[in-house]
């Protein structure tokens, strides 16, 4: 029992870091009918940021030393900073283009940051020490966890509050929502549709931010292709929550973290190396079941 | 505290209240391809005046207004609003200056509830969340579908989606409103509503009206000059009488519709 509860909370922990990849790609998808690969890159850079740019192969933190509460404000602005760079030198100009166009061009975008990384840092990866004390273990009723575990499920749970508040409540929120369901009906409407858009980059930037951090912290190593697999999973996820939807893209993140992690736990050993053909295996079962995803997005529905 | 009337259709101080008078379609061709959908078009809307815009299927109605909202750029010929070149406007700027549409498929945010699909007009032309929901209950009200307000948008019946469509583009007065087919699908009963209703929209918004209509008891009974498209030509314009007794226009009607 004990066991299977420390299972479940590593895999609400791997879910909720898939979830706020899924968010911000789901965000993307949903404004600008982008599927941006380049999101996880832009987790690879929230997470260098916090270290010395040489190719050296220690890292010599530089931001990554401050107090949290000066170190995640920062890291937040540079990811929003490249994020919203990006809209405008790549994404902008081509406005009018096709949704694969422009997923081949966020395939590029990807590309150069690993290979903008991999120039100025080095091909080797670093370890990095980042808020070591949260890697100490509680003892709960025998109950033995990293506090890492909880605050990241904690910091997503409020992250997800925060954002759905934002959407909901702010005049900014629901000029998104508009803008999400029908862009060209929103601009109609006199919503102003580049703005909307930078600020779904900004967003996105943000919740690419928080999860640098809690994964550098879990993980303790920097490498140039360290968001690939994140932004993989959290893609899958999103088409199995439903393209469009943000609260599919929620479940959908949880969803393959706790599959992922109890195949992990309770596959016979020998079976384990094929953890993730079983994860897609049950993808593959969802979608055969659901073809639009757990939660489809109505105004998705009715376009295709 | 504001006035019933005037949360319908005054703007805050913050906005400057649209000026022009006319907007005005001046040979405007568009052509797809080698295909010409509109040739040589040209027709003016006046503030608090009811234009209507009537044609058979395929007479480029729908092509002309998106013309005249910045949706398509016209191939060649200018439109106008109070004598300014609206070339290279973007869809939002139209409706900032004024120009407000409503689509024949209503387009309304189906996740969001009704209440916000007319308040995010107002908060998108510049409004604080709370005064733009002044505002959109207001005119909800006006439409007589406040008692729907909080309910998604996408559970409501096809007519009622029409009217939230239309509270919409009334959002803080612009001063022309273009409506594709407001009646299509209405019973009789529900168009007699729907023309007592547009008629009323100039004096109260001080604005005009475009009204592209196939259903020719609304057209007739409220439309101050009436326009006639065929084949995406002019074929005529005059007030209803004249278009009543005008040979080519019945025979344009007579040869494509029943």
């Amino acid at each position: 029992m004990i066991n299977f509860l420390q299972n479940l909370i590593d895999a609400l922990s791997l879910g909720s870091l898939y979830a706020l990849v899924a968010l911000g790609i789901g965000l993307l998808f949903g404004i600008l009918r982008l599927v941006n690969f380049a999101h996880g890159d832009f987790i690879t850079i929230g997470a260098y940021s916090l270290i010395l740019p040489s190719a050296s192969v220690t890292a010599t933190m530089v931001i990554g030393s401050w107090h949290w509460e000066a170190l995640i404000p920062m890291v937040c602005v540079i990811v929003i900073i490249v994020a919203m760079a990006t809209d405008i030198l790549v994404f902008r100009p081509l406005r009018r283009s096709s949704a694969p166009t422009l997923m081949i061009a966020s395939f590029a975008v990807s590309y150069m940051i690993q290979n903008g990384v991999l120039m100025i840092y080095g091909a080797r990866p670093k370890a990095v020490n980042l808020w070591s004390a949260l890697t100490t273990q509680i003892n709960f009723y025998g109950l033995r966890e990293p506090v890492l575990q909880l605050v990241t499920i904690a910091t997503t749970i409020v992250l997800m509050v925060g954002l759905s508040l934002f959407l909901k409540r702010s005049r900014w929120g629901i000029q998104m929502r508009a803008a999400a369901e029908d862009f060209r009906m929103a601009q109609y409407l006199g919503v102003r549709g580049n703005f909307v858009i930078g600020l779904a980059f900004a967003v996105s930037g943000i919740l690419a931010a928080a999860v640098s951090l809690l994964f550098l912290a879990q993980t303790g190593a920097l490498s140039n292709v360290m968001g690939v697999p994140l932004a993989l999973f959290a893609f899958v996820a999103v088409v199995v929550g439903g393209m469009g939807s943000l609260p599919g893209a929620v479940v959908g993140g949880f969803l393959v973290g706790i599959v992922t992690t109890m195949l992990q736990a309770y596959l016979p050993p020998d079976l384990r190396v094929f953890r993730d053909a079983f994860t897609f295996t049950f993808v593959i079962i969802v979608l055969l079941v659901r073809p639009a995803g757990l939660i489809p997005s109505r105004s998705i529905v009715e376009r295709v | 505290m504001q006035t019933e009337e005037s949360l319908l259709t005054d703007r805050p101080g913050l906005l400057a209240q649209p000026q022009a008078a006319e907007l005005t379609a001046e040979n405007v061709v568009v052509q797809f391809g080698g295909l010409a959908a509109i040739s040589k078009v040209s027709l003016t809307v006046r503030r608090g005046d009811i234009f209507g815009l009537i044609g058979p299927n395929g007479a480029g109605k729908t092509t002309l207004v998106n013309c005249l909202t910045g949706f398509q750029a016209p191939t060649s010929g200018r439109v106008l609003l109070g004598g300014d070149a609206t070339s290279g406007w973007s869809p939002d700027k139209f409706r900032k200056q004024g120009v407000a549409r409503t689509f024949q498929a209503g387009r309304l945010f189906k996740e969001m509830t009704v209440l916000e699909n007319v308040e995010v007009a107002a908060v998108g032309l510049g409004l604080t969340r709370r005064a733009a929901q002044l505002r959109a209950m207001a005119l909800l009200d006006w439409v007589g579908l406040a008692p729907q307000a909080n309910r998604i948008a996408g559970t409501l019946a096809y007519t009622d989606e029409r009217r939230v469509g239309i509270a919409r583009a009334l959002i803080l007065s612009p001063a022309f409103i273009l409506l594709d087919e407001p009646a299509a699908g209405m019973s009789d009963a529900e168009c007699e509503d729907l023309i007592e209703w547009v008629a009323t929209i100039p004096d109260r918004f001080n604005c005009g009206v475009l009204l592209i209509e196939h259903n020719m008891r609304v057209i007739m009974g409220v439309c101050d000059r009436i326009h006639v498209l065929d084949g995406g030509r002019s074929l005529a314009e005059g007030t209803p009488a004249e278009i009543q007794e005008n040979p080519a226009v019945m025979a344009a009607y007579l040869g494509m519709e029943s």
